[in-house]
């Protein structure tokens, strides 16, 4: 028996808008011993959280449903609102369920974070994880080889029990199956996204950041039966790539806003963490090593990642509209974003030599104003559609 | 009589504060502060040394019974005569310069009727004037320009219509001409007035003409006895524009602290929730700054958010909060941009929902911003003092009643019906002190 | 004064304008900027190769070895902002699709390029060969000389610094650092230069740099001194000017150093306060420790606001933006590679929140400061992203005040003085009024 499509969302939804992260408390609670580490925006290996038996957790923000007073207190008007949100999820309790926290290297914003929260929750676990910007496998690699083995010994300290190879190459295997699964899903919406409009992609994902992958990978799949099930009608909308929230997090409201403006999203760069590694990380081999030549050679481009060579600026981009069959290319950055915006003029100078349409705004996690943005997304569609017929 | 003096210049208003030497509050005064700052220092100096003088009156009356029962419809009236009579004189003063303005060669062939208009016109004014000042009569404001321009311009649109006169050119004088005259000062008019005050007084009120010697005499010694400036400090800020030397001037952090613990002995926080900023401070027992936050360069924490939502709405400003008292439910509002909260407002109205529900959304807002300066300060300690104009504001003070209890549990919260004196009776503090702790606040370097 | 100017003939300092007081080293190093400039416009035409590099993690020793001319697009920035020239350039830059948001040292480098690529003195500023992408404590840099390659097409090379996330210098980071030097960066340099590394010369230009390095510590740490002869950030800025950027390893900057330290102490001897534009301090009412940039726009009347009221600043954390001195690290000669990754991964703004915190404690104590004062800079999210747990920390820790005032570093637009002014002075007041309550 399928689950019908509409359980499946509300079960997403249930897990996006629940703050306190009870699916994670559950989970801890099932077993003893249970721990679950949290990790931020962008990237982090998981597989090596994973095979240390402990659950990853995404931490985007706190969106457009919180109050934010305390994390408001730690930061001036002029930087973003995800570090705020998520100190005020930390001062409020509600990440207690978790026993380390990872920031990634993606900007000084998160970076400072890092150090921030070792100050304020001393008793936990809280690594900034670097990742190399050189991307020889002799150098770049040797050292993220080494900072992966730093967490992975870290984990092992945390468990009480050293981190195997094999438990290494199982956790790739997951996270192989669930890198599968939402590919498809991906590869499914720029097929039909009328059938899987994007609101709902985005709630599987952010599923994604709080279930184990297996039961993600499981999930996602059932969408897919379910979704491709459905009898929706195809709206005579563009098609879009939506590119720079990598980071923060837009509102739901501002998703759905721009697909009933009239534009299909069939690309993004939500979550980037799930397809942060573009194709099956070997299951043999030295699993730190084959997880290191992945992201060296094999990863998406964001805003935070060096392009070694200026030719490369753009490339995934490029790939993502070309691959998707894309009119156009929507920039949603969060305000105060520096990676995203100062990126942005190159990437609209690239898309503007291939003579790729796009339109930018900014938004905040809590943005509440959706008028203006509808109108934007429409009148670019509209100009999409003129394009084309012209 | 020794009197310390604290004058807070505000970016609206300017406030002065006289305490006596046993630091009780002898008089308050408060002007609109003026592109003269110096003016409205002295003349809010003036105010409060007249209420000062009031005061003493009713504490020498009293002390006499001779006005047992009606002391205070006494004074009340007198206080009336008293503003007529400064009225009047500020309304000669401001014929006589409209006069001198309306001559020349400006109006060209119209200067003989609008010379003779204004004859006409200030006559009127002068004849409708004890109306103004009569027991019961409702004035939207006490500052002269208030007062006399909402009523030159009344009768000055009657007179047009009847006698032909360009509006336009009445307008223009009064405008060219009332900022001169606010300018001016009355200071040695002020006991002439006072006794002229007083026989309007005895005339109107002919039942104690009686006892009119025992009540004469008392208010004679008071007015004889020379209140001496013993010190003077000014704050607030437009304080860098007095004509004081540093040593006479304080932070309006520190006054504002000062003042908050005078009124409230055990304040430990305070929060300021003005026009141009918002500001946190800690004191501790004796009322010295122990830390202060103020809003970023982000307006969204502070009064001129609301004035901003005002205009939005096409509302007054003090319409805002009596409206959002009226809500049911809270509607979220998330931007922290002043610029963004009014495409907010727009977005939640054409989403229907109702404007009560918005504007307690806003009020909530503006506290919340609050509730970060203060957390950044250091949070809140019992007890806890709210001032400045927002605090007059119902539906903020709600807002903030329920966030307070929600992040810190019970508190005292103070509100002072005086609070806009609190940074001014800070000053007065520190002029005390100067004088009768001196000595003690010279510098120690070596102590730090 | 003791020390004559003549140690540099060469460059011996233009005549002093009557209006601005400054110590002899002051006039000495703006001369020096000025030929740099001067340098620059001329490379080119005289067969010169010009690299460009960020102030932290600037490896100045290394690029001599190359023979390239430097540039500093910071200090462009900042000079053009010093110069009231960096309103229009931003402007333009955001005319040209930059965002408002992100950093206006970005903008300004970028506005100066598309209003006709002439640098802050007016001379031309022709595009460097090299962009020496040292990705030090900030991660704008990386954006910056992408932005620059993506429109000029200079090569670029990154060499990729990493964080000092748990406080510490891992041999993994030091020997990645290194890695990258070596296979990366010296033979890269080789090509674009045409010229071959000697390790040996590299090695001499470390050694001027130690030399020079224990001057300027002997000078910052005056400071320490009851008056201070110095103002540690105001006047840092002059004293770290030739250490940070194109000058630290050559020997005139070692003469440079050798003066001022000579100059510093001269007047610690004779108890003078520390010079300000408009003369010598003469009381020294407050002594501040600060963190943040300074404003460059208004960079004067900054610093009047602190000297009027007797302030003096004895330590900042900026006047080790380019290189952290104080605690004993040195250019070591000995082992030189492992040395310049070691100065890399040691900048102030690549150490951690902790460690940071640390720092600025530990200025407060041994510096006998009042307070602390943070100066926010809009642009600048590597300082102040979480200055404000910064401020708690640190008052919880030493029971001393701190401030908070907000600009930035070269937008006209975000210096409000009056604000500024009226948090500085309440400051100043409570602790005055501090050190009274602690004496009643």
């Amino acid at each position: 028996m399928n689950t019908p499509l509409k359980d499946i969302i509300a079960r997403c939804e249930g897990l996006f808008e629940d703050l306190r992260f009870a699916s994670v408390q559950e989970w801890k609670a099932a077993a003893p011993g249970r721990k679950a580490i949290g990790y931020m925006p962008i990237y982090v290996p998981r597989e090596l959280i994973h095979a240390a038996g402990m659950l990853p957790v995404g931490i985007f923000g706190g969106g457009d449903q919180m109050e934010v007073i305390q994390g408001d207190a730690y930061y001036q008007s002029y930087i973003c609102r995800i570090p705020r949100s998520t100190v005020e999820l930390g001062l409020t309790g509600r990440l207690d369920c978790l026993d380390g926290m990872l920031f990634p290297s993606i900007c000084d914003v998160i970076r400072n974070l890092s150090g921030m929260w070792q100050i304020m929750f001393k008793d936990k676990y809280v690594k900034y994880f670097d990742v190399p910007q050189d991307y020889d496998d002799a150098i770049g690699g040797e050292f993220y080889v080494h900072e992966m083995q730093a967490l992975r010994d870290d984990l092992a300290r945390l468990r009480g029990a050293p981190v195997t190879d094999d438990e290494l190459r199982a956790s790739i295997a997951v996270y192989n199956d669930n890198r599968r699964a939402i590919r498809d899903l991906y590869a499914f919406r720029a097929q039909q996204p009328w059938q899987a409009p994007t609101v709902e992609l985005y709630l599987l994902l952010r599923a994604g950041c709080v279930l184990p992958p297996e039961e993600h990978t499981r999930l996602v799949r059932e969408y897919l039966a379910a979704a491709a099930a459905e009898k929706r009608t195809k709206r005579d909308n563009a098609r879009v790539v939506l590119t720079g929230a990598f980071c923060e997090q837009p509102p739901l409201g501002l998703i759905k806003s721009i697909e009933m403006a009239g534009c299909y999203i069939v690309d993004d760069d939500f979550m980037l963490v799930m397809r942060w590694l573009l194709d099956e990380v070997p299951e043999q081999g030295d699993p730190l090593v084959e997880l290191s030549k992945a992201f060296l050679h094999r990863s998406a481009q964001t805003p935070s990642k060096y392009d070694d060579k200026k030719e490369d600026k753009g490339k995934y981009l490029l790939e993502q509209v070309r691959t998707r069959g894309a009119e156009g290319v929507v920039f949603a950055s969060p305000s105060f974003c520096d990676p995203a915006l100062l990126e942005r003029p190159m990437l609209q100078d690239v898309l503007a030599k291939h003579k790729i349409p796009y339109t930018a705004f900014k938004f905040a996690e809590n943005t509440g104003q959706m008028a203006p943005i509808r109108e934007q997304a429409g009148t670019f569609a509209d100009s999409i559609k003129l394009w084309s017929a012209a | 009589m020794k009197t310390f003096i604290g004058i807070d210049l505000g970016s609206t208003t300017t406030k002065a504060l006289v305490i006596d030497e046993a630091r009780n509050v002898l008089g308050r005064g408060i002007t609109n502060s003026r592109s003269n700052y110096d003016t409205a220092a002295t003349i809010a100096k003036q105010e409060a040394l007249v209420n000062a003088r009031f005061h003493l009156f009713r504490e020498a009356l009293g002390r006499t019974g001779a006005l047992n029962g009606s002391l205070e419809d006494f004074l009340g009236q007198l206080e009336r005569d008293f503003r007529l009579e400064q009225f009047v004189e500020q309304l000669a003063d401001l014929e006589h310069t409209c006069r001198r303005n309306a001559e020349g060669t400006r109006f060209g062939e119209a200067a003989a009727a609008v010379g003779t208009a204004l004859e006409e016109l200030f006559r009127r004014l002068r004849g409708e004037a004890p109306e103004l000042f009569a027991p019961g009569a409702k004035r939207k404001s006490d500052f002269f320009r208030d007062i006399a321009g909402s009523r030159y311009l009344a009768q000055g649109e009657t007179l047009a219509r009847e006698t032909g006169v360009r509006y336009d050119m009445l307008l223009n004088v009064f405008d060219r001409s009332i900022i001169e005259v606010e300018n001016r000062i009355y200071g040695e008019s002020i006991s002439k007035h006072l006794l002229a005050a007083l026989d309007r007084t005895f005339a109107a009120m002919p039942q104690h003409a009686a006892r009119g010697e025992r009540i004469r005499a008392p208010i004679q010694g008071m007015l004889d006895m020379a209140l001496e400036e013993a010190y003077v400090i000014g704050t607030g800020y437009g304080r860098a524009r007095l004509p004081f030397s540093k040593e006479h001037v304080r932070s309006e952090i520190l006054c504002h602290g000062l003042g908050a613990h005078v009124m409230h002995p055990n304040t430990a926080t305070v929060l300021d929730i003005g026009g141009q900023d918002t500001k946190a401070i800690q004191v501790d027992p004796n009322g010295i700054v122990e830390s202060f936050q103020m809003n970023d360069r982000c307006a969204a924490g502070c009064g001129r958010y609301l004035g901003y939502i005002a205009d939005e709405m096409n509302m007054g400003l003090h319409e805002l909060g009596p409206l959002a008292m009226k809500s049911t439910k809270t509607v979220r509002i998330n931007s922290t941009c002043t610029v963004f909260a009014g495409a907010e407002l727009r977005d939640r109205l054409s989403l229907g929902e109702k404007r009560e529900d918005i504007m307690a959304g806003l009020h909530r807002a503006i506290v919340l911003r609050a509730m970060s300066i203060l957390a950044r300060s250091g949070g809140i300690r019992n007890e806890f003092t709210f001032t400045g104009g927002v605090a007059k504001n119902e539906a903020a003070v709600k807002a903030l009643k329920a966030l307070v209890f929600e992040n810190y549990g019970e508190m005292t919260l103070n509100i002072n019906p005086d609070s806009i004196y609190t940074g001014a009776l800070g000053a007065a503090t520190f002029a005390w002190r100067a004088v009768t702790e001196e000595g003690k606040v010279v510098e120690h370097r070596e102590a730090a | 004064m003791t020390t004559p100017i003549q140690v540099m003939p060469q460059a011996a300092p233009a005549r002093k304008p009557p209006s601005v007081q400054k110590e002899d080293a002051m006039w000495l190093q703006k001369e020096m900027i000025t030929r740099n400039y001067h340098e620059l416009a001329s490379a080119h035409a005289e067969g010169r190769k010009i690299s460009a590099t960020f102030v932290p993690g600037n490896l100045n020793e290394l690029l001599m070895c190359f023979d390239f001319v430097r540039r500093l697009p910071e200090t462009d920035a900042l000079q053009n902002g010093m110069r009231k020239k960096s309103g229009k350039m931003i402007m333009d830059a955001e005319r040209d699709g930059h965002s408002e948001d992100v950093c206006t040292y970005v903008k300004t480098d970028l506005g100066m390029m598309l209003q006709g690529e002439f640098g802050p003195t007016g001379e031309p500023m022709p595009h460097p060969d090299v962009l020496l992408l040292s990705y030090t404590g900030c991660f704008t840099f990386m954006k910056w000389f992408e932005l620059v390659r993506q429109k000029y097409g200079c090569e670029t090379l990154m060499l990729h610094v990493p964080y000092q996330g748990d406080a510490k210098i891992s041999p993994n980071m030091r020997e990645y650092v290194v890695r990258q030097l070596k296979d990366k960066i010296i033979p890269a340099l080789e090509r674009i230069s045409g010229v071959k590394f000697d390790i040996d010369r590299l090695r001499g230009y470390m050694k001027e740099s130690a030399k020079a390095e224990e001057d300027l510590v002997r000078v910052l740490q005056s400071a320490k001194h009851r008056p201070s002869p110095i103002d540690g950030y105001f006047g840092g800025v002059y004293y770290i000017g030739p250490m940070f950027t194109a000058f630290r390893g050559a020997p005139e900057a070692t003469r440079f150093y050798a003066m001022l330290n000579a100059e510093v102490q001269e007047r610690m001897r004779q108890g003078k306060g520390p010079m300000t534009p408009e003369g010598e301090l003469a009381e020294e009412k407050y002594r501040l420790v600060v963190e943040g940039p300074p404003n460059w726009t208004h960079f004067r009347e900054f610093w009047k606001m602190f000297y009027d009221e007797g302030a003096v600043v004895v330590a900042s954390t900026y006047a080790k933006v380019g290189g952290v001195y104080d605690f004993g690290f040195r250019h070591d000669p000995e082992r030189p590679l492992e040395s310049l990754a070691d100065y890399c991964l040691g900048c102030y703004t690549n150490l951690n929140f902790p460690q940071r915190i640390d720092m600025i404690c530990r200025y407060l104590d041994e510096y006998s400061a009042d307070g602390l004062l943070i100066n926010s800079i809009k642009s600048c999210n590597s300082f102040s992203a979480g200055q404000l747990l910064i401020l708690r920390e640190v008052e919880k820790r030493t029971g001393k005040p701190a401030a908070f005032i907000e600009s930035d570093l070269v937008d006209p637009r975000y210096f409000s003085a009056a604000n500024i002014k009226n948090r500085l002075e309440s400051y100043f007041q409570m602790i005055k009024q501090k050190r009274a309550a602690a004496v009643h």
